[in-house]
């Protein structure tokens, strides 16, 4: 497809601002700038077009399945977009005065103490972006925690080796050296490997539970309690919280601090990338750390970034949440662990699962024996199912599992998709044996083949050019 | 109450014996009974769709929307193009995830390269990012990103954002590294000092264009001190003054960042907005954040990948120069429609007109007895005023529905001024202001 | 898999080459083709020290990313930029394809003759 620049005529333009009605103001000659920038010249229609062209080839979750595990791609309410674009939410400044500015105030007042009581913390900012934002956040006040005490000995966090990668990205960010630990086979923290590591250096463990494989750590007070007695603290990367919200509650498990992706977990869109909002709660010794805009309160504590946040991202949140409720919340939990489930239950008979028990809100699957066999590997699995228009599942993740898809399918499916869904994973199991190299190049039907990374990578193009 | 689930109550029941269990408590069988919530979180009950509709319209009711804003200090009112507004709105690009897999993301990915070119254009840089959270962490990764074992330090102008300098100070305490601030003199960046302070050991100096209280900065002038002492020298520019003003590039900036918000944005209490971030050739490789690149697919077509991902955090870990792996795909899509929509007439009339208007207000109010401006030099939109009783002065305005200017240290008044505000507003707030003083 | 027998390698499964005062460090035909396509080189900079066995560097391919382990110590005297332009090299070439010069050379890892070299790769020890 043609890019907006190739588009572009000279000339052509949309009429948007009315003539100056002020006398113009000289800019001194050597501020100004010599040559236009080169940006796009389009008439409305052809503009309208463009990107109503582009987003043919966009699949979002309103648009079909989407198990993308540890993405909780849910479906997005409609009724959350259009509480967001109130004008008495758009058009508010953020320096305003105070008391013209109530209503904001009061979104995000609720929605930290309702979010505060799903989680199981004392208090909250919505100051961080995104989960990674939220995530260094976390860890921040942790820091700012030691810092406070003096206790500056402490110096690692331990990370165990099935994390997400922004996790160790997170801790070095911070300053703190990494410590890996291993998982149990079963995916679970390794008692005895956590016991080796903890010590007066240990400033604290961040953790997912459920964890990246899709299992609730039963151990999770034993591990909490013993990162405490070390005199560490506890974080808990609300990634997977979907599975449990409303059903147990972070701060019950014995985590001092967590982010909740509100663009995972309480359903507002992930935009292609973003906005998200990485909302972060703390119980009560660690408020004094929150973040804050030194602006809007004239203190010069931690800031991630500029004003409030991402807030109407907050208010499209705490529309879903007063729309789910007290009833609505565990119920959600509830049928996406039902939903995972049944679906790994009616893929089993073909892929096989990495660890075949009761999972949370997703499950993984490992390749490795099917990839023996057929030579199709679990990224030619993923390509083939983008021909039978489904988003692919996440692919090589965690690093513990080979050949792994990882499948979340969210409570907002039907049975009746995830039966489809479960007999396409079985069409591709067949394919795998009887047409390998048809997998081997998929997709067929998409906008695109397979594009060359390599090439992208080594020669990077990385701006249009005028030929 | 309300819900998204679509299996009736016969279904779950149905699929819960097809998986041997009973009911849902069997499903979190591995999680502590004492822990376990029975009557679910201590939250109010769900409500309908109209009762939600009806509870948070009331809440956005209580917020006061003003006819006229002279407020900028980092959030700016500037007109948004009714386009700007739907498109973003398409539920394909809304509802998607991040673009991993490039054969069912191309519309993602593609609006994500036009953005980075415009970028690319506004700032002269050679490489844009996919963007970052907002202009205060596209600052704060800069630092970073200039930062080498043996040059640590981070200098920020004073005449930066308060907020920007407090986040770079964030992100520099969590490294353990350290941050200095270079004086201001009459409104502007110091060169004199910022010169004494550049030694071997700082690795960027930051500063912003036209800075916090609206003066523009001899910005040419700093890149050569800070060029001259073997520094990095990061930009922080107002994205729609670029369609006019000098490029960070000609400017000599190694790294130019900013607030992305003006670029069709609204207000919204402050968020989400969107952090531009664009660098040389050179430092390509040590630009955080997300890239969309070109490349060719199986059969020879022209696509677009997530590219250069060795640099990111889910490859290195923890040795990623950052753990950023999103970005604001929707504010740039909105971004690019922006630009596209005004055009670069549009755009560099948005900013002539800003600077038109902004002139035209402090022209009036410094025609009122007892009315100055704090710092003399040239200025785009906003601009510094000392008057007394400036609090009276705001209040009335309030009263005629005018947002003004923020109130800065030691009874100041920071205005802004855009292409939005038509003369008759104008005149109504300086009128208002007269009214007040010569009371 | 060639493994030419004028060369030492490391178990990190670098090269290296002694001319003199001076050691050429590259990466192995087997280390090339474990990586699979190298799409970027992070080089050191001449003038810099390298400490055996630590990192001096990394290869990137599109999914991962591998640091160079110095098979010396000494100082860097001269790195090869054709690589910064052309990391294909690395695939095509790897024994033509050098890395850096290392001089003042102080020390090394345990350096393995080709032979030795080639069992340690077949089976995971020599």
């Amino acid at each position: 497809m043609k890019l907006i620049f190739e588009k572009s005529v000279p000339g052509r333009r949309m009429t948007v601002l009315p003539v100056c009605d002020v006398p113009p103001a000289e800019l001194p000659r050597e501020l100004v700038r010599d040559t236009a920038p080169a940006l796009p010249e389009i008439s409305e229609t052809d503009l309208s077009r463009h990107y109503t062209a582009l987003c043919r080839h966009v699949h979002g979750v309103n648009c079909g399945f989407y198990p993308l595990g540890s993405c909780t791609m849910k479906y997005n309410p409609r009724i959350d977009e259009e509480m967001a674009s109130l004008p008495g939410f758009t058009n508010i400044h953020p320096l305003a005065p105070a008391h013209t500015v109530s209503g904001c105030r009061e979104v995000l007042d609720t929605a930290a103490q309702y979010l505060c009581r799903i989680a199981g913390m004392d208090g909250m900012t919505f100051q961080p972006a995104a989960g990674a934002h939220g995530e260094f956040t976390g860890v921040l006040l942790i820091k700012q925690y030691h810092d406070a005490r003096g206790d500056s000995k402490r110096t690692k966090i331990i990370v165990p080796d099935s994390a997400h990668g922004t996790n160790p990205a997170t801790a070095a960010m911070c300053g703190y050296q990494v410590v890996n630990i291993p998982s149990a086979p079963n995916g679970c923290v390794d008692l005895e490997a956590l016991r080796a590591v903890l010590g007066e250096d240990t400033a604290g463990l961040m953790l997912t539970n459920p964890n990246t494989v899709g299992i609730f750590d039963e151990n999770i007070l034993e591990i909490t309690r013993l990162v405490h007695e070390a005199g560490g603290l506890c974080y808990y990367d609300g990634a997977n919280l979907n599975a449990v919200m409303g059903v147990v509650r972070p701060g019950d498990m014995g985590f001092d601090c967590i982010h909740m992706n509100l663009h995972k977990t309480f359903a507002t869109p992930h935009g292609g990338g973003g906005p998200g909002a990485g909302a972060v709660g703390c119980k009560e010794f660690l408020m004094p750390y929150l973040p804050q805009s030194s602006l809007m309160t004239g203190s010069e504590c931690l800031q991630v970034r500029s004003f409030a946040g991402n807030f109407l991202v907050v208010v499209k949140a705490l529309t879903y949440i007063m729309t789910l409720g007290r009833e609505g919340i565990p119920e959600a939990a509830q049928n996406a662990v039902l939903n995972a489930n049944y679906l790994m239950h009616r893929i089993k008979g073909t892929f096989t699962p990495a660890f075949d028990r009761l999972c949370m809100h997703e499950f993984v699957l490992d390749l490795s024996e099917f990839k023996k066999e057929t030579g199709v590997s679990a990224l030619d699995v993923a390509k083939s199912l983008i021909d039978y228009g489904m988003h692919p599942p996440t692919m090589y993740f965690p690093l513990i599992v080979h050949e792994a898809l990882m499948l979340e399918p969210t409570e907002t499916e039907s049975r009746e998709t995830l039966d489809w869904a479960a007999e396409v994973f079985g069409k591709l199991y067949e394919l795998g044996h009887t047409d390998p190299e048809w997998m081997h190049h998929a997709p067929h039907n998409a906008q695109i083949g397979r594009p060359d990374e390599v090439q992208a990578a080594r020669r990077p193009v990385v701006r249009w050019q005028k030929a | 109450m309300g819900s998204y689930i679509p299996s009736t109550p016969q279904e779950r029941e149905e699929m819960l014996r097809a998986l041997g269990l009973q009911d849902f408590r069997d499903l979190y069988r591995d999680v502590p009974q004492e822990m376990y919530l029975d009557g679910g979180p201590d939250i109010p009950a769900g409500m309908s769709e109209c009762e939600v509709n009806r509870a948070v319209s009331a809440m956005a009711a209580k917020n006061r929307v003003f006819s006229t804003v002279l407020r900028g200090a980092g959030a700016y009112d500037h007109y948004i193009p009714s386009i700007v507004k739907f498109i973003p709105n398409k539920e394909e690009f809304l509802t998607a995830y991040t673009p991993y897999q490039a054969e069912m993301s191309q519309g993602v990915l593609q609006s994500i390269f036009e953005y980075q070119t415009m970028i690319c254009e506004l700032t002269g840089m050679d490489v844009s990012n996919a963007s970052v959270y907002d202009g205060a962490t596209a600052a704060a990764e800069a630092a970073a990103m200039c930062r080498d074992r043996k040059r640590r330090v981070t200098l920020v102008s004073a005449a930066a954002h308060p907020d920007t300098i407090n986040t770079i100070r964030t992100y520099c305490y969590g490294t353990g590294d350290e941050m200095r601030i270079v004086p201001m003199k009459d409104g502007r960046t110091d060169p004199d000092a910022l010169r004494e302070m550049l030694g071997d050991d700082v690795a960027s100096f930051y500063v912003q264009q036209p800075n916090f209280y609206g003066q523009f900065e001899a910005a040419e002038t700093l890149g050569e001190i800070v060029h001259d002492h073997g520094a990095m020298y990061i930009m922080g520019c107002h994205p729609i003054s670029l369609a006019i003003v000098k490029t960070p590039r000609d400017c000599g900036a190694d790294v130019a960042v900013g607030e992305g918000q003006p670029l069709g944005m609204p207000l919204s209490f402050g968020g989400p907005y969107l952090g531009y971030m664009a660098t040389t050739a050179k430092h390509m490789r040590k630009l955080p954040g997300r890239i969309v690149g070109e490349t060719t697919d199986s059969k020879g077509e022209r696509a677009y990948v997530l590219s250069l991902q060795a640099r990111e955090q889910h490859i290195r870990r923890e040795k990623a120069g950052s753990n950023i792996c999103s970005n604001q795909a929707l504010c740039a899509l909105t971004a690019s429609v922006y630009m596209a929509a005004m055009g670069p007439d549009g755009m560099a009339e948005a900013a002539r007109q800003s600077m038109a208007k902004a002139h035209y207000l402090a022209e009036g109010l410094t025609a009122i007895e007892g009315v100055t401006l704090r710092y003399t030099g040239p200025f785009f939109h906003e601009f510094v005023t000392d008057m007394p009783r400036a609090d009276e002065v705001l209040d009335a305005l309030e009263k005629a529905d005018i947002l003004g200017g923020l109130p800065v240290e030691n009874g100041g008044i920071l205005w802004c001024a855009t292409e939005k505000a038509d003369r008759a507003a104008l005149d109504r707030a300086i009128a208002i202001c007269r009214e007040v003083l010569e009371k | 898999m060639n493994y030419p027998t004028n060369l030492q390698y490391s178990k990190s499964h670098e090269w290296v080459m002694t001319d003199g005062d001076v050691a050429v460090v590259g990466i192995s035909d087997f280390a090339q083709d474990a990586l699979g396509d190298v799409v970027f080189v992070n080089l050191p900079q001449e003038g810099d020290t390298v400490t055996a066995g630590e990192p001096f560097g990394d290869v990137e391919s599109v999914k991962a990313v591998s640091d160079l382990i110095s098979p010396l110590s000494g100082t860097v005297c001269a790195v090869n930029e054709e690589l910064l332009d052309a990391p294909e090299m690395l695939n095509s070439d790897p024994y033509g394809a050098w890395i850096i010069k290392v001089e003042n050379v102080s020390g090394s890892e345990e350096l393995l003759s080709a032979s030795d070299y080639e069992t340690f790769c077949e089976n995971g020890e020599v």
